[in-house]
Order: C-alpha cells, then sequence, then structure tokens
C-alpha cells in the first residue's frame, strides 16, 4: 500500500481511476437520421475536472452517456487505460453519474441510500457490512449530511437530493470517472454557488475525474481546468478558460463563450489591413489573401472608445449598465458591435472607436487562422 | 367577507341536491325500515335494533360473508400480482403499446351480465367450448354440480374480467417513472429485483392502493356474474352477500332484516376499505423514526 495521509487518501491511493480515450466514437440515435455525435477522439485526463460545454441538443448527453455506458455508441471504441471497454456494460464500467433532476430511491433513509451501490456487489467485491458502514459515514461527513443520515430520503431538498447523488458516487472507492448532466439544473441560484464550491473541494481532495456537462458558460469555466466546446455533435474547441477566452477556435465558441461573446465581422483583407465596410483597421501581422468568408473577431472587452484618427465612428443603439461595467450596443456601418465600457468612463454622442489590434482574431470559414490546430 | 362565505353556498348547492336524492334520500329510506317492522297496509311498529341482531346472528349471513370474505381475498391475491406482472411485462414504446392497451381495455368494456353469460356458455359441459374440452380431457369437471368446479369457474371469470384493470393502473404508475431512474439504477449496479423493489414497486405504490380499494369494493359486492353462472349454487356454495340480500329483500319481501342486512354489508365494506387504506397509505408518511441504521440492514 502507497502512503498516505488519512482513510479516504488511503482509498484514493488504492484506487484505479484511468485515462479514458474516445476512439473515433460516433452516434446516431436511428440509421435513417444523422450523426447525433459526429465521429470524434479525444482524451480524458486522469483526474482532471472537465466540462462540456454546448448549446441543448449538441450532443454533451450523449456522450456522456456513451461514456458510462447507457448507451451504445454505433462507432468507435471508448477506452479506460487501455482497456477497451466499448462493450462493457454500465455496472462494469465503475462509473458514477449525477442527472438533471436528482435521482433517490425514496423508501430508504439518506444512509441506506448512499449504501445501496455498495450493497449490490455481489461475489468477490463484495463487502462487509462494518466496510459499507464506514464508507457510508465517510460520505456522510464529506458532504455534510450527518443530520439527516437516518431520515427518509422522501421530501429533502432538492440541494440535499442532488448531494446525496453524488454521495453514492463518492462512496465507491473505485470510480473511473463521475459525470455530472447538468446537476443544478433544479437548484436554487444561491444553493448553485455552495454546491460548485464544494464540488471543487471534493475534485480538489480527492481527485477523482469529473466530467461536468452543462450549457451554462459561467458553470463551465468555474468548475473546469479544460472545457470541451460542442455545436451539432461535434467538438468545436478544447481549452482551458483563457485559451477560450483568448483564442476561441471557432466563430461559434467566441460568441458563445463570454457575455456578451465576441464581436464577428465580416471583413476583406489586404495586407496587414482589414475592410469592414469602407472602415480599416490595422491588423498587428500580415495575412496572405485568402478565400471562402473572412471574419474579424474582437472581445468586447478590447474594443476602446477613442478619438484617434484611425478609430471607427459607431451609432450607439443601446447601453444596459451591469454593476461593474456597462455594455454599449452600437452599429459599426451595417455590423452589431458590442463595447464593454467602464462604468466612470463618459459615453461621447458620437463615439468613435478602436480595436487592439493584437486580441484580433482572423476566422476563415469560421475556423480561426494562425493557430495550431491540435488534431 | 361573511355575506361572500355565505354566498359561496349556492355553488354547492346542485351537488348536494343531486347527492341528496341520489344517495343520502334512498339510504335514509334503508335505515328508516331497518328499524321498523310492517304487516301491510304501510302501518309501521318501531322495533328498534331487532333486525339488526338477528341478521348478526343469523348462521345463513356468516356463511355469505365467509364466502365474501374467501372471494375478495383469492381475488386480491390473484388479480395484483399478476396485474403487476403483466404491467411489467408490457412494452413502453413502440406500437405494441397500443395494441397492448386496447387488448387490455376491451374485458373492461364488456357489461357484466354479458360476461356471466359468455362464462356460463363457455363453461358448460356440453356445448361450452371449456367445458367440453375439458371433459374430452377427461377431467370431471362440472360447475353447476361441484362446489370447488363453481368457485374456480367464478375466480377465473373475475380474473378474467378485472386483471386488465390493475394491469392499466399499474401500467400507468410504471410509465409515469423517468428513465434517469432506471439509468442511476445500472449506474449504482442495482439487479432487477432491487430495481422493482426499490423503484417500481415505491413509485407504483399510489396506483397499487387505488387498484387493492377498487378491486376490494367490486368483487365484495359481486352480484351479476354468480347470479348469472351459478345462480347461487350449487346448493348455497356460491350465494354471497349480494344475492342473499336480494333474495332476502326480493324473493321473501323481508324488508326489515334486508335493510338492516344491506346497512351492515355497507360498513363492512367502508370498514375494510378504510383498513386497506390506512395500512398502504401508513407505509408512505412513516419515515424518520425508522431506527434503522444505513448499513445495518440487507
Amino acid at each position: 500500500m502507497r502512503p498516505g495521509n488519512g482513510y479516504w487518501r488511503r482509498i484514493v491511493w488504492q484506487t484505479d481511476m484511468a485515462k479514458i480515450t474516445l476512439n473515433n466514437i460516433a452516434h446516431s440515435y436511428d440509421s435513417n437520421s444523422g450523426h447525433a455525435l459526429k465521429p470524434m477522439s479525444h482524451e480524458w485526463h486522469d483526474g482532471g475536472a472537465y466540462a462540456l460545454l454546448g448549446p441543448s441538443g449538441c450532443g454533451k448527453t450523449t456522450l456522456l452517456n456513451i461514456i458510462s455506458g447507457l448507451l451504445q455508441p454505433s462507432e468507435g471504441q471508448l477506452l479506460f487505460d487501455d482497456v477497451d471497454v466499448s462493450t462493457l456494460p454500465t455496472e462494469q464500467r465503475n462509473i458514477a453519474q449525477v442527472f438533471q433532476f436528482p435521482v433517490l430511491y425514496d423508501t430508504m433513509t439518506v444512509a441506506e441510500n448512499l449504501a445501496f451501490p455498495l450493497r449490490n456487489r455481489r461475489g468477490p467485491d463484495k463487502l462487509s457490512n462494518t466496510e459499507i458502514q464506514q464508507r457510508v459515514q465517510q460520505a456522510i461527513t464529506m458532504l455534510g449530511l450527518e443530520a439527516m443520515a437516518n431520515r427518509k430520503a422522501r421530501g429533502l431538498s432538492a440541494d440535499d437530493k442532488q448531494k446525496i447523488s453524488l454521495g453514492r458516487g463518492l462512496v465507491r472507492t473505485d470510480v473511473n470517472a463521475i459525470l455530472f448532466d447538468e446537476p443544478l439544473t433544479v437548484i436554487d441560484p444561491h444553493l448553485k454557488w455552495q454546491l460548485r464550491t464544494q464540488l471543487k473541494q471534493i475534485h480538489r481532495q480527492f481527485g477523482h475525474t469529473m466530467i461536468y456537462v452543462t450549457h451554462d458558460q459561467t458553470e463551465a469555466l468555474t468548475f473546469a481546468d479544460k472545457v470541451v466546446v460542442m455545436l451539432a455533435g461535434e467538438v468545436l474547441q478544447t481549452g482551458t478558460p483563457q485559451e477560450l477566452f483568448d483564442s476561441p477556435q471557432h466563430t461559434f465558441v467566441g460568441k458563445f463563450i463570454g457575455s456578451p461573446g465576441m464581436n464577428i465581422l465580416p471583413c476583406e483583407l489586404q495586407g496587414t489591413q482589414a475592410l469592414i465596410d469602407a472602415h480599416r483597421v490595422t491588423l498587428a501581422r500580415e495575412y496572405p489573401s485568402l478565400t471562402g468568408v473572412i471574419e474579424l473577431g474582437i472581445r468586447p472587452e478590447f474594443v476602446y472608445i477613442d478619438d484617434s484618427e484611425q478609430s471607427l465612428p459607431v451609432q450607439i443603439t443601446g447601453v444596459e449598465d451591469v454593476g461593474r461595467h456597462r455594455i454599449v450596443r452600437a452599429m459599426l456601418g451595417s455590423h452589431p458591435l458590442d463595447i464593454i465600457v467602464p462604468e466612470h468612463q463618459t459615453i461621447p454622442t458620437a463615439p468613435r472607436v478602436l480595436f487592439d489590434n493584437k486580441r484580433i482574431n482572423i476566422y476563415q470559414n469560421s475556423q480561426l487562422l494562425g493557430w495550431e490546430h491540435p488534431s | 367577507m361573511k355575506t361572500q362565505n355565505n354566498k359561496a353556498w349556492f355553488f354547492v348547492l346542485p351537488v348536494l341536491l343531486l347527492v341528496a336524492f341520489s344517495a343520502v334520500i334512498p339510504l335514509m329510506t334503508v335505515v328508516n325500515y331497518s328499524v321498523q317492522d310492517s304487516f301491510g297496509n304501510n302501518e309501521f311498529y318501531w322495533v328498534g335494533l331487532e333486525w339488526f341482531q338477528e341478521v348478526l346472528a343469523s348462521e345463513r349471513f356468516h356463511n355469505s360473508l365467509m364466502r365474501n370474505l374467501l372471494f375478495s381475498g383469492l381475488i386480491l391475491l390473484i388479480e395484483i400480482p399478476l396485474g403487476i406482472a403483466v404491467a411489467l411485462a408490457m412494452p413502453r414504446r413502440g406500437w405494441g403499446v397500443s395494441v397492448c392497451l386496447v387488448l387490455m381495455a376491451l374485458p373492461l368494456l364488456i357489461p357484466w351480465n354479458v360476461v356471466g353469460t359468455i362464462w356460463q356458455v363457455f363453461a358448460r359441459v356440453d356445448i361450452g367450448l371449456l367445458g367440453h374440452s375439458l371433459a374430452a380431457l377427461g377431467v370431471d369437471y362440472n360447475y353447476t354440480q361441484d362446489t370447488f368446479d363453481a368457485w374456480v369457474t367464478l375466480i377465473l371469470m373475475d380474473v378474467w374480467h378485472w386483471t386488465s384493470l390493475v394491469v392499466l393502473l399499474c401500467y400507468s404508475g410504471l410509465v409515469s417513472i423517468p428513465d434517469a431512474y432506471y439509468q442511476a439504477a445500472r449506474i449504482d449496479g442495482a439487479s432487477r429485483w432491487a430495481v422493482f423493489r426499490y423503484i417500481q414497486l415505491p413509485k407504483m405504490r399510489r396506483v397499487l392502493v387505488i387498484a387493492v380499494l377498487l378491486r376490494f369494493m367490486d368483487s365484495f359486492m359481486i352480484y351479476t356474474e354468480p347470479f348469472v353462472v351459478t345462480g347461487g349454487g350449487p346448493g348455497n356454495t356460491t350465494t354471497f352477500l349480494s344475492i342473499d340480500l336480494v333474495q332476502m329483500a326480493i324473493g321473501q319481501f323481508d324488508l326489515g332484516p334486508a335493510a338492516a342486512m344491506s346497512l351492515i354489508y355497507f360498513l363492512i365494506i367502508l370498514l375494510i376499505s378504510w383498513v386497506f387504506y390506512t395500512v398502504m397509505t401508513h407505509q408512505d408518511s412513516d419515515s424518520v423514526t425508522d431506527s434503522r441504521q444505513g448499513g445495518n440492514h440487507q
């Protein structure tokens, strides 16, 4: 046994969590319709906190269910470390999953609910009663459920129920990963924050691989080390929150991440200059002449109100004050442009704006240029 | 405020009148008969509780009551588990759903006396498909002469007629269980039995209460089918309380004892239904005081 400090440490050392590899995984729900999940390869590192982010219906849940085995992929292999588990049934994959709506066994007490996955074991994996009780006790302490341990699960609040659902995954020492399918949907806003913090804590403390599905960018960005952005059954980009902010690989990622999202303006390239309608923007580097749809992306954070000779005239259509700053909705010619303006700065009636040219991204057919595609 | 509240009574009035004419007034007539005796000429004499004492003391009543209890007990023991089993076996999606639902609903659409007639003919030894086939196979079956055969026929008939009600109720309970429960059970490695015991059965509890109550009350009040099939025979062996009551009230025109008996009959049904209801819904609410520790029991 490897050294550790304390019981839980020991259990974590003993577990054999694994790297999860998707090898050309694809799925379609019936053969007539297209792919719900287009062929993709991806690696989830052991102990990472990932978020799967995307609009409803983009295939996030499908991907999650393929990993847990609730769904058989139509194509491709799923590997845990180097073992092909594509055909293994759910119960043999040792995956814990928390669903959008809390699932509890109503007739059991909270403690019995937590013990349930352990009690279901048969054969050589069967645990003794003392062992089960010990682990249940640990999970209860971990989640702060002491007060309700011997209560029937029926009638608890949504956040407690969701904690118990999570607890049923945590009592198992051999989980390869814990999957979350929009687990905070039914939780009150002020408790969401609390639960997410608790989740992060548990992740730091015990190092389970966690994959968290959500359509809420705040949840994704605060929870995950790596965010996977999906659209229409495809992974558009995988990266740290910082990478997604600075260099969205796809215009959709730019628009989806950020509040408000990135401004995407159609343009024409002329050497080191971009032409947006009749307006000239100087770029930080020179681009070759390109075919296809060329667009310029600039985050509202990097558009400044400025009165130099290079700046562009805009018409303001609206101002939203969100407290820490204001969002100015404007038109640059015929294109909408969002600008973030600090609280103290006055907004002139006929403003001109300047783009921070180190922050400008150029897109060809929605794909970022000058970005090394990690494929 | 006060006047507004009083006006609200007018909304209830139509229903009150309807219930009064359909239930309360007829019931009070029965109560009236049960405490009086008449010698014709519309003259009535107060007898107090004499009729009740007579009915409760009579062996004829005891025997019929025992037959009713046995019949309802058997019906519940067969139809509830069978109904659950069939509901579990029914498909959840696809074209099979509507086919099954229609097939299940068919027996429920047939009037009682038609069901009785169907089985009366079906089970006849001389021309009935069932009776004749059994006779041809060498089984000594005759529901008009043998008590056991008569009971088997009546129970089979009731199971055929009413199990689908239990099936439909249970099925409605089962389809209302979200998929996530089954998925979570798979994640937790639950066996088929554990899924039934901890997910499906608890979620069916409410509809099962309704199913048990309905099947108890209906089987306890059964009249038409045994009347048509066996006429209460052979001998008195399938004479249930309802048949007995009709014989007493219309056959013998003993209105006093018949009225007393129908009130007792009604109270028994009410009492047993209450017991069922209380027992089945009690488990629902008893919760916090359960002393079992999480890890301690299997």
